[in-house]
């Protein structure tokens, strides 16, 4: 883990972070990881990650259409808008 | 030229949007024509504690389709994230079938050059359609209709090689998912996208290009067109010494040139992982098995039959299977006519005809196959001649009885009456004696005359057979 | 009558049986909060239509119900219609969701009235609430104390009886800790029996929502209430729901326990040691068979959950981007990228830990890292189920602590995210099998601190752990204390 690997992490996150937070958490994770990283000791092969981890049934919904909210509900918490479609900056240019 | 020592190496992306009523994970609905954010809940819009839930016939579809494009049906299928931003991306991710998609190596069977030839299918996955992005100069609009209706993204293997075989493919992906009726195939309104891989490499050279895409043409033409540029782009391009960037080009009809969308230099890091929000897709060798028992006769099948066992001719049997509502009708014809060749006459030329001048679909035809079969009887047991048809078909448009009652009401019946035929006979022979001599002194071919005469004065009605025997029998004279 | 001696079964007989209204029980919790909040800041908004609502049902038929009228904080981590909702994060300072979280709806359907949300740590990441947004909980038992986390508002509002019941949730602790910290029942479901549905996401494979209540009955039937297959939550059981409130029993006698051999080894706090072995005296005073059994991947048990968990999370917070709801950075006019747009407002909507864990999430997911750390913990995830599939061979149920120590001090560990996270230690391996936890308060520390036993069962046996949490909670020694605030 290094600052290099870390500006890029942030770069892939999406996450403005100051110099000093990027030395910041460059160390604390370097050392978080290298502890975390002991679990490579132990042998998994041919064991199948494990996602759910208990037995669920499969289930899927009829295709019904079913209209709850409004437009005017869905943009409600728009940070902007214009009319009912949420506005963002330029995302070309 | 040059450009014939190369070849083209093509591969084709298919995104179908799949014609259920409501969203692939949540139960908006999928209809192009709402208005802005109609079609959007708060699963769709990504809010906090969301979760997706897969809509069933969505994984019934995508089972008919991998069936129908001759693919292996995987029993357990994931979706997982596909993490990127976009502003139109509500959630951060696109959920889409990664590792484990739900069909995978299969072919299809496309028609060229009078022969079928294989296309193979890699894979075909389901996926989640994101919103839509209009953009303005200092800001851009966001409408979530489209976020999370339902796509089976169909991959070809890169097995073509021209543009024809590229718009083929296009052409025969487009009639299957009609045929099967999960997709409308509505390249315009974009239900049915293609987006196309090309590379170029000097003949009999084994490894590949590298490769461009071509996204979102929306004509089976254009795709010909944008191949056959793009085609020479690259082979000008490598000839002249520049190497061609891996990128994303668009292809724009009004030049017929296709230009630079944006460079792929990083590949982007995606982070694909199993969705923890959706179980695997489990599925039983007895669903997969009755959806092949059910999956109808495919286009590439039925033509082949119908050459081979109807002996109809190549273009008619190619029209006639081009739709499934066009096959289903014609059968329904022959199942009544018991005449193939007519049945195929009839539905490609005289039905067509007037379904084209009238804007109506086959499916909606006011004669209903039935109808046209037992109007094809008529003329077969020599009730009516094909002349008298021809009246009787436009007559049944506005008419819902049987074409035998009709004509009958409508005194169209042939005259099969030999007696009325024979005085009709005699008194054009009588009318004509100069013509009579005529045959009689050997010019026989002057039969044709007396048959128009007969016919005319019979107002069609006579028997072509009948006439021509009593003719022949009259002129021998006294 | 004295609400706060009565269970939630009884409230709600006497509120059927009209003793007291919906509209003074309610007035009743809301003077308390008025009261006492200010010192604990376990509240962060209140339901201003909350009398309103009791009002209401103080005119419906309540014989329907089975929390008539029963008042209640529920953690900010669900959505409520019209209350907002923040998940103790700046990002979501002004979230009003149009919708009720599956488990509010279920709440409401039985009569329950909604006080407020309840503080947390950010996007409940976090043991101590100390990453709130809005401010750090109190302990109710000694205010310089944390509460623990992450549903530590909805401890502290149990502890301090702010509410009849609080729900909270748990993706690796975040309702055993909490509970145990502040002396209350907190129960995790089996992952998959209560819908998440409307539930802000942490982890998904991880998480589950389950009450905090004053007794193992007002847990039982909390349970009961919560829980059950959601069509709009594709991870929840079909199984059919016991009446887990009508079988509780506590009769044990025969019933196998287990003892976490890993705890007996050393490590803990001597209150905490001391307290595991008086619930073990208590276990065989009622009849149960004791044991050890060892689940050697526990160590690792961490390590393997924080990587889960904060790869999921990293995909999961992927939405607050500014677009559609939340902060969004404000932008100079000119010039502005929507990478930029992106980075500033998810970098200053973000706090601290939720930043760290975002990356660390990030990076082991991405390219070259995932086989290493996303997958490797995922298989490794796969072994510590088969431990636990091993021990329940020869238990029913397994009792540890909940935590190597009492609470600690507010700020005493927070400079040291590794120490906070090793702090996590018996609950998270837990939340990887997916099994059901309880924490039951049973002892004291020396300095007046309460201490919860976790009791861990089969997948969709909560039946078993709530009969043998009743055995405990008979021999606690918390019963009778009250937390320094009261």
């Amino acid at each position: 883990m290094n600052s290099e690997s870390i500006k890029k992490t942030a770069q892939l996150a999406k996450l403005a972070l100051s110099e000093k937070e990027l030395a910041e958490v460059t160390d604390q994770l370097g050392l978080i990881l290298q502890h975390f990283q002991k679990i490579s000791e132990i042998p998994t092969d041919n064991i199948e990650p494990l996602l759910t981890p208990t037995e669920i049934e499969n289930f899927w919904r009829e295709d019904v259409v079913q209209q709850e909210l409004s437009p005017e509900e869905i943009l409600q918490n728009a940070p902007l808008s214009q009319g009912h479609l949420f506005k963002v900056p330029p995302v070309v240019g | 030229m040059s450009s014939n020592q190369y070849e083209a190496v093509i591969g084709i992306e298919t995104h179908i949007q799949l014609k259920t009523k409501s969203k692939i994970f949540c139960a908006d609905a999928t209809n192009f024509e709402a208005s802005d954010n109609e079609n959007a809940s708060a699963i769709s819009a990504g809010m906090p504690g969301t979760l997706p839930v897969l809509n069933k016939e969505v994984v019934e579809m995508a089972i008919r389709t991998g069936l129908a494009l001759n693919c292996h049906i995987r029993k357990d299928s994931v979706f997982s994230r596909k993490n990127y931003f976009y502003p139109d991306l509500p959630k951060g991710y696109q959920i889409s079938q990664y590792d484990k998609p739900i069909c995978e190596n299969g072919f299809v069977e496309i028609w060229l050059n009078g022969k079928h030839q294989k296309v193979s299918i890699t894979r075909a996955h389901l996926e989640e359609d994101a919103g839509k992005s209009t953009h303005f100069g200092d800001y851009t609009l966001i409408n979530l209709n489209r976020a999370g209706v339902p796509l089976l993204e169909v991959v070809s293997g890169p097995d073509m090689h021209t543009a024809q075989e590229a718009a083929e493919y296009g052409r025969t992906i487009r009639q299957i998912v009609r045929y099967l009726d999960v997709c409308d195939g509505n390249l315009e309104e974009g239900s049915l996208r293609c987006d196309v891989n090309i590379s170029v490499r000097k003949k009999g050279q084994q490894t590949l290009g590298t490769k461009v895409e071509i996204k979102n043409i929306n004509s089976f033409r254009f795709i010909e067109k944008a191949v056959e540029y793009e085609f020479e782009r690259q082979v000008d391009a490598v000839e002249s010494g520049q190497k061609i960037i891996q990128e994303t080009r668009l292809y724009d009809p009004d030049k017929n040139r296709t230009f630079s969308m944006r460079t792929k230099e990083d590949a982007e890091d995606y982070r694909y992982f199993p969705d923890p929000d959706l179980l695997p897709v489990i599925l039983t060798d007895e669903k997969i098995s009755s959806h092949k028992k059910n999956l109808p006769e495919m286009p590439s099948v039925k033509m082949q039959r119908f050459m081979s066992q109807l002996e109809l001719g190549e273009s008619d049997a190619l029209f006639l299977t081009s739709e499934k509502n066009i096959a289903d009708y014609f059968e329904n014809v022959f199942l009544e006519s018991n005449n193939a060749k007519s049945s195929a006459n009839w539905v490609t030329t005289e039905l067509m005809r007037e379904l084209n001048s009238r804007n109506v679909k086959i499916e909606d035809s006011p004669v209903e196959a039935k109808r046209l079969g037992q109007l094809i009887q008529l003329i077969d047991k020599k009730t009516i001649s094909g002349k008298i048809a021809k009246t009787l078909l436009i007559e049944m448009w506005t008419n819902s009885k049987g074409p035998e009652e009709i004509a009958k009401e409508k005194n169209l019946t042939a005259l099969n009456d030999s007696s009325q035929v024979e005085k009709i006979v005699q008194q054009v022979i009588d009318d004509n004696p100069d013509q009579a001599a005529e045959y009689r002194s050997g010019k026989t071919k002057i039969i044709g005359f007396f048959v128009g005469a007969v016919m005319k004065a019979s107002r069609g009605q006579a028997q072509p057979d009948l006439v021509n025997q009593l003719l022949l029998e009259k002129l021998k004279g006294p | 009558m004295d609400p706060l001696k009565l269970s939630l079964f009884e409230l709600n007989k006497a509120v059927q049986q009209k003793k007291i209204s919906c509209l003074e029980l309610t007035e009743f919790f809301l003077k308390r909060i008025e009261k006492l909040n200010p010192q604990l800041n376990a509240y962060l908004a209140m339901n201003l239509k909350a009398k309103e609502q009791a009002k209401e049902l103080d005119q419906k038929d309540l014989s329907q119900f089975k929390l008539a009228g029963l008042p209640m904080g529920i953690k900010d981590m669900l959505c409520t219609k019209d209350l907002k909702t923040t998940a103790a994060s700046k990002i979501l300072e002004n979230f009003i969701p149009p919708y009720d979280a599956t488990l509010v709806k279920k709440l409401k359907k039985q009569g329950v009235v909604i006080l407020g949300k309840l503080n947390q740590d950010e996007f409940a990441m976090g043991s101590s609430n100390e990453n709130s947004y809005f401010g750090a909980v109190k302990n109710p038992w000694n205010l310089e104390f944390v509460p623990g986390g992450s549903s530590g508002g909805s401890a502290a509002a149990q502890s301090a009886k702010l509410a009849a019941a609080t729900i909270g949730t748990d993706t690796g602790g975040s309702i055993r800790q909490p509970a145990s910290f502040c002396g209350v029942v907190g129960l995790k479901p089996t992952y998959g029996r209560v819908s998440r549905y409307g539930i802000i996401a942490f982890a998904s494979s991880l998480d589950q929502a389950g009450p905090l209540t004053a007794n193992i009955e007002d847990a039982a039937l909390m349970l009961e209430v919560i829980a059950g297959h959601d069509p709009m939550d594709a991870t929840t059981s079909q199984k059919k729901v016991p009446e887990f409130s009508k079988n509780l029993t506590r009769d044990i006698k025969g019933l196998k326990v287990g003892i976490l051999a890993e705890a007996l080894q050393g490590g803990l706090h001597p209150d905490v040691e001391k307290s595991l072995q008086s619930g073990i005296e208590a276990l065989k005073k009622e009849g149960a068979e004791i044991f050890e059994v060892s689940l050697p991947l526990l160590k690792h048990s961490i390590s393997v959950y924080y990587l889960i968990a904060a790869s999921e999370a990293s995909s999961n917070l992927a939405r607050y981007d500014g677009v559609r709801f939340g902060y969004r950075a404000p932008m100079n006019e000119s010039g502005s990228t929507l990478d930029e747009f992106y980075s500033k407002t998810r970098g200053q909507g973000f706090g601290k830990e939720v930043k760290r864990r975002i990356m660390m999430g990030t990076y082991c997911l991405s390219s070259g890292y995932i086989q290493a750390y996303y997958e490797k913990a995922c298989r490794v995830r796969r072994l510590v189920l088969n431990q636990y599939n091993e021990a329940f061979k020869k238990c029913d149920v397994i009792l540890s602590p909940v935590s190597a120590n009492p609470a600690f001090k507010i700020e005493e560990k927070i400079s040291d995210p590794l120490q906070m996270y090793l702090n996590d230690l018996f609950t998270t391996s837990t939340n990887l099998a997916g099994l059901p936890g309880l924490s039951v308060p049973f002892s004291l520390s020396q300095n007046k601190l309460p201490i919860g036993l976790q009791l861990t069962a089969k997948a969709f046996d909560e039946q078993t752990l709530l009969n043998v949490g009743l055995a405990l909670e008979r021999n606690s020694l918390v019963k009778t204390e009250n937390p320094h605030v009261i």
